[in-house]
């Protein structure tokens, strides 16, 4: 804005307060003016987060009276007999985050560093570019390529594959059990990965592209190789960065509707097989708000919205947690 | 992220309340039901034409979001799948009636290995198989009323819809019906609690999924397999024959139904008598307040019903909607009066 630019070439402001011409050359120099409508938009954050709790909270009183704590617990979801519980949700809504995580992460990470470090300017720059487009593409695309692609694929030939191999194996074998329809927690996980995986790479070969050369100079200096100061130098400098897209993925991944709906199978059970269908609290929404009209069932949805608010709150508390911690811990390191 | 929808939804209500009046046009706002939308938004339109100076702006957010804006008063007339229930009903500041519009089906369509006809249902198989009592294709009472194809052997893969829709509505009411055991452990609603299967969004969700699953069976609303020519089952009718649903036989289920028509019109008309009804049919409706203080709105609204009820469903096959049958057009007429 051309008001912070005045600022920074104008002799600082008068700061003579007798009476209404001195605040209005005040005014004129910028300054006041952009401290007020910046802090009132900081403060339009605020309020907003403020609301959308508020609303939640009122609105979900109905159900939270009626099943009180109970509605973490149980596992029916019956909108005929008034009978809610939100655990297949949540438990949904963990488990695909956590696959999509699982996949996105290593992937993500990995070709941020080729991208980063490795890869020539030129192909580096471009591949970005890529990337920051398939950041934008709309949710609704990601779950017909699932639709489409990923269940057919899940369906004759992934699945199969997984219930014959890591489905023998003991304990992890108990999350590759048949029946296996195409449609379940790990599609919609795998999609989720496809969705964040931009996210994580986009920010991450930022974070990495910030490291000052003079570390790696450094680390070469004294001997080491190339893959050397980058796995021991330049990604513990660039750590918090990286923790950073991870949770933004996450938050993501969290809070996807429209393409986890399309791939889940909207069951509402919980089964320890990956391949099993299940539901989100993000889809269980989308998928029944509109008809909705009990006002306990409403009432229980609306607590759906403020339960996946809390997990969001919670990991992100997490989150914070964890990057001050990896902080203290990398500072001898880097 | 997707909690705002919440919001979406406040300024939704905003928007409709909103709906300012210039002077000598008449602006009504309605919002409901999305399973007649095509239909709604045609006549509105076609209405809009013949009388420019009434314009009927409707959301179609479905019929639970109708029932709760007409409640709350934010818009002048809602639209249901559903009928209201008493509960309702006695929540509404003021009384609320019910007017028939058109005719909705529902069909049963699945995707058996090896077998290309068109296979029979009986009443109990159907309720059997989204009970989860029948799993296998083979099944006795799948089998003995098909005979002469070879069903497989193989687990059956039930689909339903995932969201709240007029179409389960039609499709529960009528498992209630064909079976106690429905009624009492899951019942009927837009959306229910069900024992087994997928869900798929929307038609479009549940045929998809269908399609691409071996050996599944799921249920569409008859305007879409026809306008998409997906092929569906017949379904045995309280008379014992088996109908194949076509817009003729919804109509025939309507009129057989018709003379049980109560006066507020909240009727199911699934498992009519008569050996042309199809079993799986019902009315939309209209939800009318039955007072309307401001007069310009109430000349508007019963115009606009009058119209709807004759000329209006002349357009009803050329959008795959069945029509209304005389009796009922004739009963409604007559409950225009009750509106002032």
């Amino acid at each position: 804005m051309s008001t912070t630019a005045t600022t920074i070439e104008h002799a600082p402001p008068n700061r003579d307060r007798g009476g209404a011409r001195a605040l209005i050359q005040r005014l004129r120099h910028g300054d006041e003016v952009a401290h007020l409508v910046t802090l009132t938009f900081a403060a339009g954050i605020l309020l907003l987060t403020s609301m959308l709790v508020y609303e939640l909270w009122v609105n979900s009183h109905l159900s939270r009276a009626k099943f009180g704590w109970l509605f973490f617990w149980t596992r029916t979801w019956d909108p005929i007999f008034d009978n809610f519980g939100a655990s297949p949700f949540i438990y949904g809504t963990l488990i695909t985050s956590i696959v999509s995580l699982v996949i996105a992460v290593p992937l993500g990470i990995a070709a941020a560093i080729f991208l980063a470090e490795l890869a020539p300017r030129k192909i580096s720059d471009s591949i970005s570019f890529l990337i920051d487009l398939l950041a934008a593409v709309p949710s609704v695309i990601y779950g017909l390529l699932g639709i489409f692609i990923v269940v057919p694929l899940m369906r004759t030939t992934i699945g199969p594959l997984l219930i014959n191999t890591l489905g023998h194996l003991p304990y992890i074998g108990k999350l590759f059990k048949p029946p296996n329809y195409g449609v379940g927690f790990f599609t919609a996980g795998i999609v989720l990965a496809i969705m964040v995986v931009p996210f994580i790479i986009s920010v991450s070969r930022e974070v990495l592209l910030t490291v000052p050369r003079d570390q790696r100079e450094a680390a070469l200096a004294l001997g080491a190789t190339r893959w050397e100061s980058t796995w021991q130098v330049v990604i513990p400098w660039a750590r918090t960065g990286i923790l950073g897209s991870i949770f933004l993925a996450l938050a993501r991944a969290l809070g996807e509707t429209m393409a986890v709906t399309m791939v889940i199978g909207n069951d509402p059970k919980i089964t320890a097989s990956l391949l099993a269908p299940g539901y989100t609290i993000a889809a269980v929404i989308a998928n029944e708000f509109t008809e909705a009209t009990g006002d306990l069932y409403l009432s229980a949805l609306i607590e759906l919205g403020l339960v996946l608010f809390l997990m969001t709150f919670i990991l992100n508390g997490l989150a914070r947690i964890l990057i001050v911690a990896t902080e203290r811990g990398g500072g001898h390191s880097s | 992220m997707r909690k705002t929808i919440l919001v979406v939804w406040l300024l939704l209500g905003l928007a409709a309340t909103a709906g300012a009046q210039s002077s000598g046009t008449v602006l009504l706002n309605a919002a409901g039901a999305t399973f007649p939308y095509p239909i709604y938004s045609k006549w509105f339109d076609v209405y809009h034409q013949q009388h420019p100076n009434i314009q009927i702006n409707y959301q179609s957010i479905g019929s639970g979001g109708g029932i709760r804006q007409l409640l709350a008063g934010t818009v002048d007339f809602g639209a249901s799948d559903g009928p209201m229930s008493d509960e309702q009903l006695g929540q509404a500041k003021f009384k609320i009636l019910h007017f028939p519009t058109v005719l909705g089906a529902v069909v049963p369509t699945y995707n058996v290995a090896g077998v290309a006809s068109e296979l029979n249902f009986t009443q109990k198989a159907l309720a059997g198989i989204f009970l989860g009592t029948i799993t296998k294709w083979n099944d006795q009472e799948i089998a003995s009323a098909n005979k002469g194809i070879s069903l497989p052997g193989s687990d059956i893969v039930v689909v339903h819809r995932s969201d709240g829709s007029g179409t389960s509505y039609i499709w529960t009411d009528f498992l209630s019906k064909a079976s106690d055991d429905w009624k009492t452990k899951v019942g009927k609603g837009t959306s229910v609690n069900w024992p087994v299967g997928l869900g798929g969004k929307g038609n479009e969700g549940v045929s998809g999924l269908v399609k691409q699953t071996p050996n599944s069976i799921g249920y569409i609303e008859l305007i879409y397999a026809v306008q998409n020519s997906i092929s569906y089952g017949m379904v045995q009718n309280p008379a014992g024959k088996f109908v194949k649903a076509d817009l003729a036989g919804v109509t025939a289920a309507a009129d057989k139904a018709s003379k049980e028509i109560p006066d507020d019109f909240r009727v199911s008309i699934t498992n009519a008598p008569g050996p042309a009804s199809y079993p799986i049919a019902s009315f939309t409706w209209l939800l009318i307040p039955a007072q309307i203080p401001d007069a310009a709105k109430r000349d508007a609204i019963t115009g606009f019903l009058k119209w709807m009820l004759n000329d209006g469903q002349n357009y009803n096959e050329g959008l795959s909607y069945s029509r209304l049958p005389k009796p009922v057009i004739a009963k409604e007429l007559n409950a225009i009066s009750q509106i002032q």
